[in-house]
């Protein structure tokens, strides 16, 4: 389908790949310019500021009123203990459906990937009323508690995740595991010692994902968090800009190159690894 | 075998904890009356104890933590939205029956041909204290702990136990919070209140409830409420607020289908969350494939360069984007409205107009999307046999032919339900819309928060959590199970499609 172009056609090429380039780019740069610009407001704002400073990153770090800094910190911390529980939570799952044959297997492999039809965040009604109730009970896990958050996102363990989990584990032979067994190792060692060291990839995998995808929630965090210091970034930045692009364009701006720096290196250095999940069936939000 | 006991020891001490805590949660919840809460804590409690007990329950204790989460926190609220959907729950009905009757009981008015009872205060040094009351008829009581004492006739210091001394007039006055939540028992259906800061009254009990017939009867006017539609009603038609909790049926699903003010908006709320799905997919796609195949090109130099760089709007996750797009669209000083007015000399009131609000969300989620479209057409194109396009050749297909007759046929195989669960999640893109315009502008002369963005899913969020009118969690889960029933549809198509049902069955 394609030859060697002529000089004018590969030019042509070049310049629409370069207007997408720069449809793509241009959002970020100039929000990277305005995090360097002093006067912190949208006002008058030039691609190259004119005297850059870094007065809006030391805001982030600096303001008692809009804590930036714990905010991301919040998200960060969410997003790893989620993360670590989903996957241990999947693994064992996906183990028990790969290795084991028992009643309900067939049932339960379908239910997980039935309830992916449902999102969470569709019952944030109910999910809003049920921890408000859960909070009665112990109060810990209950409205605007991080504990009470990262319970809402385990519920969403299952499905995809432990499918694709299932999926690689499937590909492991079973004869590592028999031979461990033979010399007296129990299921759930040949599991630890044996299956989970050769899946360390699906697990990794599986963790970024998880990750980014806690960290970018934002719909049950501003539904179950209601104080500032325990927003994450995604309902702290929301509220922060809410209505005052025109006063704090700049310290936002230093906050959304802060908030985004760890997901996009991660995102580009992973992308090979990631991409295949995605494709697979996950969306990122 | 030491192994095994440790084990045994380690499984009993879990179960023990489990137990104590059920047990703890239970008794709650039988005091609550969550009674569909209690049924599912027992019998996940009871699960729990079996899977770890017989043997046969092994492979279970591998999925129970992940399914315990997925019970609670996945489907009970799907059911739990179910049942709030044929309710009247929301503001006017937050409460149960019971506590409604209990608030209205406890509700008391000044009795209008009652005088005023000046009072004296004395405090101990536990601060504990008593009151000394003189009737409008010069009657002399004594109030302590909730109860009065007819003291008449006799001497203050002989009423007055030693250790308590009077407090001052302007110690009464900081009090008087304090002191106007108490209440003495006056007699049957009379309490004593404080009615300023210098003097209590009697008030007497408004309502009083007859569980046998089960109506509410004003004590003062005789007025004899029954229970109707959730809330109690007078034979005039007078309802009572608060009202309480009742499952009403279908009643919410009527009114989002013949209640014109909130059918109207419904309607176009649902009418622009297909269009925006479609359109989102749609110029996702198009940009996504055109660009894959600028990139497919193995003549092309800066390939692995240009990826990267268009790459990276779908790297930064999608709610600081959507903010971020949110001030480049901004009216007055907005970079956007900034270049139209230097090269056309106008400004476009991006969020303030319906029609420019929608095209500002589908220019922002062209963006966000374009990337995961060329990632997965790059894919696919790959995949393609090189051959196919040599026997084309062969047949003498033009470009266009070539890519209409076969790129596009065999891209489709494997990029089509990614298009369908595309459609899905932008059926669902709350953050986008809710980041992005929240919704807005409103549609004027709506019952309910609608506005001409407002997908379906910001519309129940509108609904359950933010209307300036209060809340309505019914008719909010009503919409969400039309959510469920057209998402669910959708999927459930799209596994039959790529068969991934019958991977279920097979793969077992």
């Amino acid at each position: 389908m394609y030859r060697r172009h002529t000089f004018l056609s590969g030019l042509w090429r070049h310049l629409v790949l370069l207007l997408f380039v720069a449809f793509a780019l241009f959002p970020l740069l100039w929000v990277l310019s305005a995090s360097f610009n002093p006067a912190n407001t949208l006002v008058g704002q030039k691609l190259i500021p004119t005297s850059p400073s870094l007065d809006n990153y030391r805001e982030l770090f600096t303001s008692k009123q809009h804590p930036v800094a714990l905010w991301i910190r919040n998200s960060v911390v969410i997003s790893i203990i989620t993360s670590a529980l989903v996957v241990s939570m999947t693994a064992l799952a996906a183990y028990a459906f790969s290795r084991f044959r028992f009643k309900g297997r067939r049932t339960g492999l379908f239910f997980s990937l039935l309830v992916q039809v449902f999102p969470q965040m569709l019952a944030a009604v109910a999910i809003y009323l049920l921890v408000l109730n859960i909070g009665k009970l112990v109060p810990a896990l209950g409205i605007n508690t991080h504990a009470g958050l990262i319970m809402v996102y385990l519920g969403g363990a299952m499905g995809v995740n432990a499918w694709l989990m299932k999926g690689y584990f499937d590909t492991i032979p079973n004869s590592l595991e028999e031979s461990a067994m033979m010399d007296g190792a129990t299921p759930f060692q040949a599991f630890w010692m044996i299956i989970l060291p050769l899946a360390r990839p699906i697990l990794a995998v599986i963790f970024l994902l998880q990750f980014i995808g806690t960290y970018s929630e934002f719909i049950l965090a501003s539904i179950l968090i209601t104080s500032s210091e325990k927003y994450t970034l995604a309902v702290g930045l929301q509220m922060f800009i809410q209505d005052q692009y025109a006063s704090r364009w700049g310290v936002f701006s230093a906050a959304s190159v802060l908030g985004a720096l760890p997901i996009v290196v991660l995102f580009l250095l992973l992308q090979k690894y990631l991409v295949s999940g995605l494709t697979a069936g996950a969306v990122k939000g | 075998m030491r192994g095994l006991s440790v084990k045994r020891l380690f499984y009993g001490l879990g179960l023990a904890i489990l137990n104590v805590a059920v047990i703890w949660c239970a008794i709650y919840l039988w005091g609550v009356q969550s009674y569909g809460l209690l049924a599912l804590l027992l019998l996940g409690a009871l699960a729990l104890n079996a899977l770890f007990i017989f043997p046969g329950g092994y492979p279970y204790r591998y999925l129970a933590p992940a399914a315990v989460f997925m019970i609670l926190l996945v489907i009970y609220p799907i059911v739990y939205t179910v049942y709030v959907a044929l309710t009247n729950y929301g503001t006017g009905n937050i409460l149960t029956k019971e506590q409604v009757i209990q608030q209205f009981e406890n509700r008391y008015v000044l009795d209008p041909d009652a005088g005023n009872y000046t009072f004296r205060v004395y405090e101990n040094a536990h601060s504990d204290r008593i009151f000394l009351f003189t009737a409008p008829d010069g009657r002399l009581l004594l109030g302590r702990s909730g109860e009065l004492e007819d003291v008449t006739g006799r001497d203050e210091a002989d009423v007055i136990p030693p250790g308590y001394s009077e407090l001052e007039r302007r110690d009464v006055i900081r009090l008087s919070t304090e002191l106007s939540a108490l209440t003495f028992e006056y007699e049957e259906e009379y309490q004593l209140r404080m009615r300023s800061a210098s003097a209590f009254a009697l008030y007497i009990k408004q309502y009083s409830y007859d569980a046998g017939r089960d109506e509410l009867v004003d004590l003062i006017s005789g007025v004899v409420y029954k229970p109707v539609n959730g809330a109690f009603e007078a034979p005039d038609g007078t309802r009572l607020t608060p009202g309480f909790r009742i499952v009403v049926g279908l009643r919410n699903f009527q009114r989002l289908f013949g209640n014109p003010q909130i059918t109207g908006p419904f309607v176009r709320v649902f009418l622009w969350t297909i269009t925006w799905a479609l359109l989102s997919v749609g110029t996702t796609f198009a940009v996504g494939l055109f660009l894959a195949l600028l990139l497919n090109d193995p003549h092309l130099r800066f390939r692995r360069l240009y990826r990267s760089l268009l790459i990276l709007p779908y790297a930064v996750p999608a709610f600081i984007s959507a903010l971020i797009w949110q001030g480049l669209y901004h009216t007055e000083f907005g970079v956007i409205n900034r270049a139209l007015e230097f090269l056309f000399d106008t400004r476009v009131p991006w969020l303030q107009d319906p029609f420019y609000a929608k095209v500002a969300l589908v220019i922002l989620n062209l963006w966000l999307g374009f990337p995961y479209m060329m990632i997965v057409c790059l894919g696919a194109l790959q995949s393609i046999n090189s051959e196919m396009y040599e026997a084309a050749l062969v047949d003498g297909a033009t470009t266009w032919q070539q890519f209409r007759y076969v790129t596009l046929p065999l891209l489709m195989v494997s990029v089509a339900p990614l298009l369908v669960s595309s459609f899905s999640f932008n059926f669902n893109n709350f953050s986008v819309i809710y980041l992005l315009t929240r919704g807005r502008p409103p549609i004027p002369g709506a019952q309910t928060p609608a506005g001409h963005t407002d997908i379906l899913i910001s519309y129940t969020y509108r609904l359950a959590f933010e209307s300036g009118r209060g809340v309505d969690y019914g008719l909010a889960s009503a919409v969400t199970l039309i959510i469920f029933l057209i998402t669910g549809t959708i999927t459930f198509i799209n596994f039959r499609f790529t068969g991934a049902l019958e991977d279920v069955r097979e793969n077992v």
